[in-house]
């Protein structure tokens, strides 16, 4: 099998780099070409929220001006068609995951409810008083919230697996918190703060010689790698669509049909049900068991936009430009007089975390703004992560196919004009 | 980048290099923690009060420039201010950084505190501004030992 790309070293990627046109591809992204503050922008905030390409957007727009209808209910013509396109768009997803079936893709609002349902549906009948989840320290607060509150109304118990000063996972820490008691291993591919890239194939190898099964947070991973949820073999894995180029308000929970089948629905209501009457009722099949309510049509039908838009990019280039972004942009940031990387493991991906001597990340924030540079200042959700490394926040730079060498020029030109005002 | 020296100005960054009034009270009448959850801008604040009068004031903590010479510049203009006399710097304070009046028709009473004035152009920077205000007047209010959020 081909080595991923991810773990090639710089010289072999540099080798193996085709050439990714990034100027192309701007093209295709309205917003990219507008200005703030008088400059043009420069979007480094794509671990928050990427932007759309123009085929996301006509796709929605073409939805909502001749297509809108309800699914699963009307017999009429415009309901059919919406049905059909809220079905393609599953199949959609199941290809570009490698899914064996549909039924094994549960549209959700994104990643946070894809982990709330998880939570709820496998905690009511998995865990009892003493059983233990395994989460670890760099989870964004959606990783960990959910499993707090489940784990406090059935008493079990949270366990995290601890992390090095670099800010990777400490594997023989995690082989050693593995035990009977585990029920379940939920953890992210890619830190959101940090940009670690957990060795998630291991995790799930090493669960697995104890029948655990393992939830994968893949929100900051799936605009970046390829992923075959059949090659990982994890059991679930979630995203959500605003962060692969596609609507808010849309994303994916996947699920091995044999563990989806015996969990129990996490909302009630329309469309998750075969037949309701006061006495009983009958719950409808996957993947509609978990689909309460009339779903996010438009942004079902505008994630599998982005998702045509995205696999029909040269994947293996996409890769190289965007891991030659990040070598760029650390090796031109870490000359700046006072700045710390924060998040320095072997394997990271797209994001850039930082802070510079005494000046807090909102006022480096605030400052780069004025040059059109859109960065997140703070603790990203991940406040564990930041106590941890006994930082209170972080400014943080993440980075898109769509960036280029030059918005990492103007970023470091504007980190150092914060210098310049700070004095 | 006018905007940004508006600001930033030399008297807010010398307060957030130097923050006067910064310690520790070992045995204040009042002390209460102003906290923004979402950015992490974390004070405690603590008063000594005589009768009416707000006889000394500090704080500690951590967080942007801007909090932090708010802080710094609040403790030093209400020491030996009556409670009426804080409350009042308190909204006009609030009414400065929002915009909603000009600075230059009170420029007597807000002295240095006109500086902060820049902050109006920065919406999402006003809550870093007025937490230390939101904290003393939660601790001038009467509440002691609480804390108080700039967020929900």
């Amino acid at each position: 099998m081909r080595k991923p790309i991810l773990e090639l070293t710089q010289s072999e990627l540099l080798t193996a780099d085709p050439v990714f046109d990034a100027q192309r591809v701007r093209k295709d992204f309205p917003i990219l070409s507008s200005f703030v503050k008088q400059q043009p922008l420069v979007y480094l905030d794509n671990a928050a929220t990427t932007q759309k390409p123009v085929h996301v957007i006509d796709a929605i727009r073409m939805y909502y001006s001749s297509q809108n209808s309800n699914v699963h209910r009307g017999v009429h013509y415009l309901s059919q068609l919406a049905t059909e396109q809220y079905e393609a768009a599953r199949e959609t997803v199941r290809e570009f995951l490698n899914a064996e079936s549909t039924r094994e893709i549960i549209f959700t609002r994104g990643t946070t409810e894809g982990i709330n349902l998880l939570a709820r549906s496998f905690g009511r009948n998995h865990l009892k008083p003493g059983d233990e989840v395994l989460i670890s320290t760099i989870e964004h607060h959606s990783n960990i919230v959910p499993w707090q509150m489940i784990c406090d109304e059935k008493g079990a118990i949270l366990k995290v697996i601890p992390i090095n000063d670099a800010g990777e996972l400490l594997m023989d820490e995690f082989e050693k918190l593995l035990s009977e008691r585990t029920k379940l291993v939920s953890v992210t591919h890619i830190s959101n703060a940090l940009g670690t890239v957990n060795p998630i194939r291991d995790i799930i190898r090493k669960a697995h010689t104890k029948n655990i099964p393992v939830l994968i947070d893949a929100a900051q991973s799936i605009q970046h790698v390829p992923i075959d949820v059949r090659e990982l073999d994890c059991e679930f894995l979630v995203f959500s669509g605003h962060k692969l180029y596609g609507p808010t308000g849309i994303g994916v929970l996947y699920g091995k049909a044999e563990w989806l089948e015996i969990l129990p629905p996490y909302q009630g209501g329309g469309d998750m049900i075969l037949s309701v009457a006061f006495e009983k009722t009958t719950y409808n099949d996957l993947p509609y068991k978990f689909e309460a309510g009339t779903p996010n049509i438009a942004g079902a039908i505008g994630l599998a936009a982005a998702i045509d838009y995205f696999t029909a990019l040269d994947m293996d280039a996409l890769i190289a430009h965007e891991a030659n972004l990040l070598t760029y942009a650390t090796r031109r940031i870490s000359t700046i007089p006072g700045l710390t990387l924060i998040g320095t493991a072997k394997q990271k991906a797209s994001i850039l975390s930082f802070t510079l001597c005494a000046v807090h990340p909102h006022d480096i924030g605030t400052i780069l703004d004025q040059y059109g540079v859109a960065i997140r200042a703070g603790h990203h959700c991940a406040q564990p992560t930041m106590q941890r490394l006994g930082i209170p926040a972080t400014a943080r730079a993440s980075f898109s196919f769509y960036n280029t060498k030059q918005d990492v020029d103007v970023l470091v030109n504007a980190v150092e004009h914060v210098l310049e005002v700070f004095g | 980048m006018n905007e940004i020296r508006e600001l930033y100005q030399e008297v807010i960054l010398d307060h957030n290099k130097q923050p006067r009034n910064f310690r520790v009270m070992e045995t204040p009448d009042s002390s209460l923690e102003g906290f923004n959850p979402l950015c992490g801008d974390h004070y405690t604040f603590y008063l000594k009060f005589d009768g009416d009068t707000i006889s000394d004031v500090s704080f500690q903590g951590s967080g942007c420039a801007i909090s932090k010479a708010s802080a710094s510049m609040m403790s030093s203009i209400i020491k030996g201010k009556s409670k009426a006399e804080a409350g009042h710097l308190f909204q006009l304070f609030l009414d400065i950084v929002t915009g909603k009046i000009d600075p230059m028709e009170h420029l007597d009473e807000l002295d240095k505190l006109a500086a902060f004035a820049g902050v109006s152009e920065f919406p999402m920077r006003v809550k870093c501004a007025t937490l230390p205000w939101h904290t003393l007047h939660g601790a001038i209010g009467g509440s002691t030992e609480a804390s108080v959020s700039t967020e929900g």
